[in-house]
């Protein structure tokens, strides 16, 4: 079966990106949770027994606080509290730590160290997944058995004031709330205000039995100057005065009610040294603890160092101190401080219910559960409770009792330290069986494209599939029959679950299947190079030594990068192995450009045979000028024609240096990664305050710059169409408040630009629907070309404005300097040096991977500019938030990848198979990277820094690869046109 | 193939290695606190000056561009400048290029401007001692089957190596190790000596190795 080479490197594609799939749902593990979503007091364990005495004490222990205050301090690092900055800032809470009646603890979070899977966290005791990293995007109403459920179940009034996303997270739960919402990140004063202003009224009452505050100013500080700005004391101070109000107005109570209350001050994660958060570095990881209650014993004044627990602990602590079910899904273990003052019996009641409620989950997730080491120490502490239940209702007093009963409270920690970790380690378990089908999709896509590049690019461009060849039919029923039977042994005996065997049979046979004959594919085409190659061995010689320096170095630097991801420091430094390559290639260019004016004329003086090889190329450059000017001609700037023809040598070797230069300026632009992040930036200094009119400025050259480079080859609608849609871009940023309009020179309503925004999706639209129109009727109607040319560029002008809509004001230099560098190669560098489809290709593919950091993004979660998906919406709408946010973020491989469509297909009339070969290269440069670096997370799956940095690249590469593929379809449509018309 | 050329320049070759490792120990003789790592930037200026003053040796014992006549002392002055220029105007650019890789503009001009003459001392001095303020000369030389002698081979081969050494040497900068001999420009400046070292031993070996083909080419 023939394949035109564009429609293959389509299929791979595609059936890449299904492999990925199957690869990130077995490497991203559920969640451990147990079956029965919540738990209820009626499966509350009694008292364990012996034989011959029963416990009477079946219900729940009623609650040891009668109120509860959650002091969340977005952010708050534990040096904030513990270390110098805390002594100087936060003088109440130093001297209760000191002198008062406290605990103090600092709880170690999981990464992602994200707001959201944080307070999951907190309020579950369950460590969420990776991908709700990913979710925090959408935080959906959290369904898993919680605190908060509990409490509200149990007839507890909750007052919550702070972080929206805790209302989304538990909407109808709180009897009274005020959600601030973390979207303008600039703000840190009123976002504190807003929750401070409910404080006095909400003291005073006492219709309440659990408060909820969540501050997010000092997070905002951090993320705006890092954690060591001046703005963190004065902030702390506030907060500890917070603390000293609540502190007070709770004491006051307690005097007329007997039972005590609890303030639980915390931080949902640390901060890093550049003041963000999402890793796992110590910093961000640590935060403080602080129980306060008049409960507890009074400290003698020695400052010992905290005990590090974990942050799940939190959530059995507070199911305990409000007499509630500890959440089925909980891996913590009760913090024994807090239960300190209590009774012998209760205490031990207490870690009884932990222990039960930690063994019935590790039940339910592991096969063997019986034989764990926790579950065996939590038996036996269960025996040595009943035996002291049972001295204990007999009435025996004495010292033993009580030596004894601190016995078995030594043996339930000793248990629930043992089943914590288990389950813990439950929670690291990947699904090997469907990452390696995936794995082996992907590797088996990556070997055919290797195998058919010398058929796919050579002249025909396209790709003989052997579907038929004798070997396939034995070959790929041995396969089916061995590859089945694989899948019967697996999926019987595991013992975890397991997503690959969970799917249909029929469908897994079908994958089976095709696995088997996409191998059979692979065999037989291998098979046929080497017979090929056997007669040909002498050619294959010459083909190694034609190779330019700019092929070789586009060789290394793709084998380069992909060797690189094997080392977790390049990954988050991707950015400068991209800088890198793509300055070298500049250099290479210029290099080049030199040799074409400087080195043949001598050549010629030595040699005459290549005399007529520079004449033709003289004839082919004036044919170019021929076409340029004919182009120049229909968009009325024949003077810059004019001048570029003059001085078209001076333009062609100085534009590498342009290009180089540009670079080195939008390096500067946006810092990204994780050690020199820090820096400041060009970006910061434009998005401060104080700069908005310099802002402004820019914003306004940015899009008068973005219209006189787009508009030469759109038609005139779209063109007027363009004008308006910048026009709206400017709009909109000055109706948030980004920019100024220069006769207002402080705006004071600000609004969420809805209509602005939506003004220019119109517009977005109308030039994407006139493009796709023109593309359609050079399909229909063979004769023009330029139709098919104009098309393209209106599609491509259309992402252009979309993109200066979503992009933060300072980055549209990045746009602009993106279209500089695209007229400059398409008019001066490729035209002149004649590079092939594929040096092109892999060209745009490198300075679209620049591009796409120039924008400041990273291989971190952190840095995806979620505003974007925001953009023109009044809500969170999921479909079009995600869409725009992917869209944002990857907009710089895509506006190159597009823009290498038209160069391409506006180049067929010089070679009929520029699109199929670069389809075709596009494609292979994909895969190559997507495929090594499956194989490279599978084989690190176990290295310390799999969340924080593999992970999330994975993520990136695995959307980067979906966009691909969207790319190549494209490529097609455009393409299959392309062959049909010169068939005919 | 002439083998003597080929036996005088491997012994310059060789001089300019040992140039290059005195260059590391000598000075501990005479200098307190000096060591590679150390005192980085005073090591980048004795090697420079060392390589250089062994090229200029090289120069007037070797003359291994025999061909060209005696001239005039004012030529040979004008000569002189001119060489200075040159070297100078490499020096720029080598600086100009490392910014635009990413070196820092304004922090640590000094540590870059002396890693970029380095860089010309390995390669620009070397040119203009065996070519001599000749720009055409240099674009010939660097252009492909643009060799016509051993002294071009070999000078293409350092050049290179040399070049490729700083780049390459600039690859363990992002790791997160922290090594001393990470700092900017130390692992460049290593990576670009051991190019030019390296440069060095290989060249006559592979001018030995492909003697055959050279002759022929060469005519
Ligand atoms: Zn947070
Ligand atoms: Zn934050």
């Amino acid at each position: 079966m023939k394949v035109s080479s564009s429609v293959l490197a389509c299929c791979c594609l595609l059936i890449q990106v299904f492999g990925m799939m199957l690869f990130i749902r077995g490497f991203f593990p559920a969640p451990v949770r147990s079956q029965s979503r919540k738990s209820t007091s009626a499966q509350i364990p009694p008292e364990p027994a012996t034989a011959g005495a029963s416990s009477n004490w079946t219900t729940h222990p009623p609650p040891l606080f009668k109120k509860v205050v959650i002091f969340l301090i977005d952010a708050l690092r534990q040096d904030f509290v513990y270390g110098p900055k805390g002594k100087e800032h936060m003088p109440y809470l130093t001297q209760l730590l000191e002198k008062g009646t406290t605990h103090s603890f600092i709880a170690k979070a999981t990464a992602p160290t994200v707001t959201m899977p944080r307070i999951k966290a907190l309020m579950t005791g369950s460590i969420p997944g990776f991908m709700d990293v990913v979710m925090n995007l959408n935080s959906h109403e959290l369904l898993d058995d919680n605190v908060i459920w509990q409490a509200k179940q149990a007839g507890k009034r909750i007052v919550f004031y702070g972080d929206d996303t805790w209302i989304r997270l538990f909407p109808k739960h709180f009897s009274e709330y005020d959600g601030t919402t973390s979207f303008f990140v600039s703000d840190y004063t009123e976002v504190d205000n807003n929750v401070t202003r409910h404080l006095d009224d909400i003291l005073r009452r006492n219709d309440w039995d659990m408060l909820i505050l969540h501050y997010l100013g000092l997070d905002h500080i951090g993320h705006l100057t890092g954690p060591h700005s001046h703005l963190v004391g004065p902030k702390l101070l506030e907060m500890d005065t917070v603390l000293r109000k609540i502190s007070i107005a709770l004491m006051s109570q307690e005097e007329d009610i007997s039972v005590p209350s609890l303030i639980v001050l915390c931080g949902d994660h640390g901060m890093s040294e550049t003041g963000s958060h999402g890793g796992s570095s110590e910093e961000e990881v640590q935060t403080p603890l602080v129980l306060i209650s008049s409960a507890f014993e009074k400290k003698g004044g020695t400052s010992k160092l905290p005990e590090i627990v974990q942050q799940t602990d939190i959530a059995p602590t507070l199911a305990i101190s409000l007499g509630l079910p500890i959440s089925q899904n909980s891996l913590g273990m009760l913090l024994p401080q807090t239960v300190e003052h209590k009774s012998m019996r209760e205490q031990l009641r207490f870690f009884h219910l932990n222990g039960h409620q930690l063994c019935m989950l590790l039940k339910q997730n592991l096969e063997a559960y019986e034989k764990d080491d926790g579950v065996e120490l939590f038996r036996k502490a269960e025996k040595s409770h009943g035996n002291w239940i049972k001295l204990y209702l007999e009435g025996n007093t004495s010292e033993t009792l009580t030596n004894l009963g601190k016995k078995v409270l030594k043996q339930y920690l000793e248990a629930l330290k043992n089943l914590s970790s288990s389950l813990g380690k439950q929670i690291a378990e990947y699904d090997i069986y469907s990452m390696s089908i995936g794995a082996v999709i992907a590797l088996e896509i990556l070997f055919l494209l290797l195998l058919s590049i010398p058929s796919a690019l050579s002249s025909q461009a396209h790709f003989d599939v052997p579907l038929s060849s004798p070997l396939f039919s034995l070959l790929f029923y041995m396969m089916c029959l061995v590859l089945s039977a694989i899948h019967v042994i697996v999926c019987t005996s595991s013992e975890k679950v397991c997503f690959f065997c969970s799917i249909s049979w029929a469908l897994a046979l079908g994958i089976m299947m095709f696995i088997s004959a996409l191998s059979c594919i692979v065999l037989s085409t291998l098979g046929k190079m080497l017979a090929k190659s056997q007669c040909h061995n002498k050619k294959q010689d010459s083909t190694f030594s034609g190779w330019s320096e700019l092929d070789l170095l586009l060789l290394i630097g793709t084998l380069g990068h992909v060797l690189s991801m094997g080392a977790s420091s390049f990954i988050e430094e991707e950015h400068q192995t991209w800088y890198f390559l793509t300055n070298t290639l500049c250099l290479a260019l210029a290099q080049e450009m030199c040799r074409k004016y400087f080195l043949v004329k001598k050549v010629n003086l030595l040699d005459s045979a290549q005399d007529e090889e520079s004449k033709n190329e003289g004839l082919y450059m004036d044919k170019i000028y021929d076409t340029h000017k004919k182009e120049m001609k229909e968009q009325t700037i024949p003077l810059l024609l004019q001048f570029a023809k003059h001085y078209e040598k001076w333009i062609a070797l100085l534009s590498p240096w342009a290009i180089l230069i540009i670079c080195r300026l939008l390096r500067t632009l946006n810092q990204t990664g994780i050690q020199w992040i820090h820096r400041p930036d060009f970006g910061h200094w434009l998005t401060s305050s104080e700069h908005k009119a310099e802002l402004s400025f820019l914003v306004a050259v940015c899009l008068i710059m973005i219209f006189i480079l787009i508009q030469g080859r759109c038609s005139f609608i779209s063109k007027v169409a363009l004008a308006f849609g910048l026009l709206g871009v400017y709009c909109y940023r000055a109706a948030i408040g980004h920019v100024l309009y220069p006769w207002s020179k402080n705006s004071n309503s600000l609004s969420q630009g809805i209509t602005e925004a939506r003004f220019v999706y119109i517009f977005v639209l109308g030039i994407l629907f006139t493009g796709t129109k023109d593309l359609l009727k050079s399909q229909v109607i063979y004769t023009d070309p330029r139709t098919k040319s104009v098309g393209l560029w209106e599609v491509y002008s259309g992402f252009i404005l979309l993109a200066a809509l979503l992009y933060r004001p300072h980055n549209l230099v990045v746009l602009v300097f993106c279209l500089l560098m695209q007229t400059t190669l398409s008019m001066f560098i490729w035209n002149l040096l004649k590079h092939d489809a594929a040096q092109i290709t892999i060209m745009h593919y490198w300075f679209g991977q620049a591009f796409f950091f120039f924008q400041g993004n990273s291989n971190t979660i952190s840095t995806v500019d979620i505003s974007a998906g925001f953009v023109g919406l009044e809500s969170y709408v999921e479909l079009p938030a995600i869409f725009l946010t992917m869209f944002a973020t990857y907009s710089g491989p895509l506006l190159w990848a597009i823009h290498l469509l038209w160069y391409l297909s506006s180049e067929t009339n010089r070679f009929s198979t520029t699109v199929a070969h670069g389809c075709y290269c596009y494609a292979v440069i994909r895969s190559i990277p997507v495929t090594v670096y499956i194989i490279l997370v599978t084989a690190f799956r176990y290295h310390l820094f799999i969340w924080s940095v593999f992970s999330p690249k994975l993520l990136y590469e695995a959307i980067h690869l979906f966009i691909s593929a969207g790319v190549c379809v494209m490529f097609t449509a455009v393409d299959k046109n392309q062959i049909s018309k010169s068939e005919n | 193939m002439d083998e003597t050329e080929l036996r005088r320049m491997s012994t310059g070759h060789v001089f300019c290695v040992i140039a290059v490792v005195l260059s590391i120990y000598i000075p501990t003789l005479f200098l307190d606190d000096f060591s590679f790592l150390g005192t980085h930037l005073s090591w980048l200026c004795i090697c420079s000056l060392c390589v250089i003053i062994v090229h200029i040796l090289f120069l007037l014992t070797l003359k291994p561009n025999a061909s060209s006549k005696k001239s005039s002392l004012a030529n040979k002055f004008n000569k002189l400048t001119k060489s200075c220029i040159y070297f100078l105007i490499s020096c720029f650019l080598f600086h100009g290029i490392i910014v635009l890789y990413g070196a820092p503009l304004v922090e640590s001009v000094a540590e870059t401007f002396l890693f970029a003459v380095l860089l010309s001392s390995f390669t620009t001095s070397r040119c203009l001692c065996l070519l001599g303020p000749n720009f055409p000369a240099w674009v010939r030389v660097f252009s492909k089957d643009g060799a016509l002698s051993v002294w071009d081979h070999s000078l293409q081969i350092t050049t290179v190596c040399s070049v490729v050494g700083a780049w390459l040497g600039a690859f363990p900068i992002p790791l997160d190790w922290d090594r001393p001999w990470q700092v900017w420009p130390i692992s460049c400046s290593l990576g670009a000596t051991i190019g030019y070292v390296v440069g060095l031993l290989i060249a006559p070996l592979w001018i030995y190795w492909n003697r055959k083909r050279l002759t022929y080419k060469s005519r």
